[in-house]
């Protein structure tokens, strides 16, 4: 397993998208230091939708108010990829525990909890996140924790599959034998060893909460001024694209682009280390 | 057929945690119905409480409400004063049911054609270039989409209406179905592709390669039906896919369907519309997923069960 992991980046597609990705984090983290302007700034001289040039700085233009699009762009960027993240981070905890206890306690218990996750998987969820956005206010934390517990249940699937195969070897039973109680043997038998599932995972659940996130704040729900997102970004940009197309554009070559190298890397991540699992979706 | 019985009763529990789900989180969610700029006369909100069962214990509303649903009666909305929530839907849903029939039919159309030409054409540079389009195509949301559209199709070339909707106009139509069934069917090409070139590997293709069948024959009389179920069983996500979709779609074309009904129902509190849109779109990808199953037994003996 480990030595097609090194094998990855001899594919060029998915070293291209690597490098996509990085490059995308790095402009997103370092760049707007770049930039003498702030992403807040309101540029009375520059004017409002103003093209982009050299030597006003505004390298993007200035949106509709006259803030620079660079700067808001790549800011953007950074609650696009934090929200995404720490999303991912919540959905995978969730998930890795559900699909664990399930696979590895299994019987009645495993059968009762696959049993929720199927009900759960009917429903159409993405309405219960703009449910619980529009109800319960707009704030950052509710984004992260409304789409980190709608994403588990593939993870919950994906992780109780491998843990049945897990739970077979033989060293869970020398573990048994040598008296570990449950607890224990998932901790340090089951989990360590689902960790490879667990990065694919992850990869592939990224884009899809970033695609969540984007979605909530282009209703204005998700993120909320004066902080902003790729999603909100594309909102704003919708309503002024006739005066200035920057406004829409770059954003979305931005977020496009992102969700592009992840998904391209997500799929060879798979296709190498589980070669038998669904597509998703 | 007693097997379809059996399993759309076993959609029954699904839609039931739909609903109480729902009705839970809108009851413990700050703010009400009767909520306005200035507030009401205590006894003016008292008797509309009143009178749409306000008042009453939250576990007795609970109970009249699967009560009425039982009976086919989604209540009355609390903000569109006179109406019921089934004459609302009853006006909205045709939009949305043209608007999601329309976006399958053409995501179907556009990736079974695409994922069939490029399966045939495999490895080819034209190969790549599709699928290229296609990885492009599954990282281009519809919110994105929509307004790149309307930019183009609208506002530079001035071809179509860029939102609105009247009957019997179809050019309002299109641009919101190709924004809604592009992503669909970039997901639909790699989908039949893949399949398409895995089928073309079996053995009973290389039998009629022997038999020295042309190549598209074989592509089509012998592969292309097997290769189908797993498109087949995506036609369920497609459909939520589709729903979800729709919310922004509609916004952006300014669309008067279910989806902006939806946000605006939950923004507006209307408990009773929001439950009833959110049951109807449950009920839908419950029935498309029944459908799938039904297909699939068909099309497959392997899946019937014994």
């Amino acid at each position: 397993m480990k030595l097609r992991i090194f094998s990855l980046p001899r594919r060029r597609t998915a070293r291209v998208a690597a490098i996509g990705l990085i490059a995308v984090l790095l402009l997103v983290v370092a760049g707007p230091w770049l930039s003498p302007y702030a992403a807040d700034h309101i540029d009375f001289e520059g004017q409002w939708s103003a093209p982009p040039t050299l030597q006003s700085q505004h390298w993007f233009g200035t949106d509709g108010l006259g803030r620079d699009l660079y700067v808001r762009t790549l800011e953007g960027g950074r609650l696009s990829l934090l929200v995404g993240l720490v999303s991912t981070v919540v959905s995978l905890l969730i998930g890795l525990a559900w699909g664990a206890i399930a696979g590895y306690v299994g019987g009645r218990v495993d059968s009762l909890m696959m049993r929720v996750v199927d009900v759960l998987y009917a429903l159409p969820f993405l309405f219960f996140v703009i449910l619980l956005m529009v109800l319960f206010g707009r704030e950052l934390w509710l984004v992260f924790v409304a789409i980190g517990a709608v994403n588990w249940l593939d993870m919950a699937r994906i992780v109780r599959g491998q843990t049945l195969s897990l739970r077979r070897q033989p060293y869970v039973d020398a573990a048994l034998t040598a008296g570990l109680d449950t607890p224990a043997i998932l901790r340090r038998h089951i989990v360590p060893n689902l960790l490879g599932v667990v990065v694919v995972c992850a990869v592939l659940t990224l884009p899809q909460v970033i695609l969540i996130e984007s979605f909530l704040s282009f209703l204005g729900l998700g993120v909320q001024e004066p902080a902003t997102s790729w999603g909100a970004l594309v909102n704003e940009g919708a309503r002024e694209m006739e005066s200035t197309p920057g406004a829409l554009l770059f954003p979305a070559v931005f977020l496009v682009f992102t969700l592009l190298c992840l998904n391209v890397l997500g799929e060879h991540l798979r296709s190498a280390l589980l070669p038998d699992s669904e597509p998703r979706r | 057929m007693p097997l379809a019985i059996r399993r759309l009763l076993q959609a029954l529990p699904t839609l039931w945690v739909l609903v109480t789900l729902t009705f839970f989180m809108m009851r413990a969610a700050p703010g009400g119905p009767f909520d306005r700029e200035r507030a009401l006369l205590p006894q003016v909100e008292a008797a509309l409480q009143a009178q749409y069962r306000l008042d009453r214990p939250l576990w007795q509303q609970y109970v009249g409400y699967l009560g009425d649903l039982l009976r086919g009666d989604l209540g009355p909305s609390l903000h569109y004063e006179g109406y019921r929530v089934t004459e609302l839907i009853a006006q909205a849903l045709p939009v949305s049911l043209a608007l999601g029939g329309g976006a399958l039919l053409l995501a179907l159309v556009l990736g079974l054609g695409t994922g069939t030409f490029a399966a045939r054409h495999r490895d080819g540079l034209l190969d790549r270039v599709l699928m290229g389009l296609a990885s492009i195509g599954l990282s281009l949301p519809n919110y994105v989409v929509a307004p790149l559209l309307i930019l183009l199709f609208a506002i530079t070339l001035g071809w179509l209406p860029a939102g609105g909707w009247q009957a019997g106009r179809y050019a309002d139509m299109l641009l919101p179905m190709v924004a809604l069934a592009l992503p669909q069917a970039a997901y639909l090409a790699r989908l039949t592709r893949s399949s398409l070139v895995e089928t073309l590997r079996a053995p009973y293709i290389r039998a009629a390669r022997a038999k020295g069948l042309p190549e598209r024959a074989i592509l089509l009389r012998h592969a292309l039906k097997p290769a189908l179920l797993p498109v087949l069983s995506y036609l369920g996500p497609a459909a939520a896919g589709l729903l979800t979709g729709s919310v922004v779609v509609e916004q952006v074309f300014n669309l008067p369907g279910l989806g902006r009904y939806f946000v605006q129902a939950a923004l507006n509190r209307d408990y009773t519309l929001v439950l009833g849109v959110v049951l109807l779109y449950g009920a839908l990808i419950v029935l498309c997923n029944f459908l799938v199953d039904l297909l699939y037994g068909r099309l497959d003996p392997r899946a019937r069960p014994a």
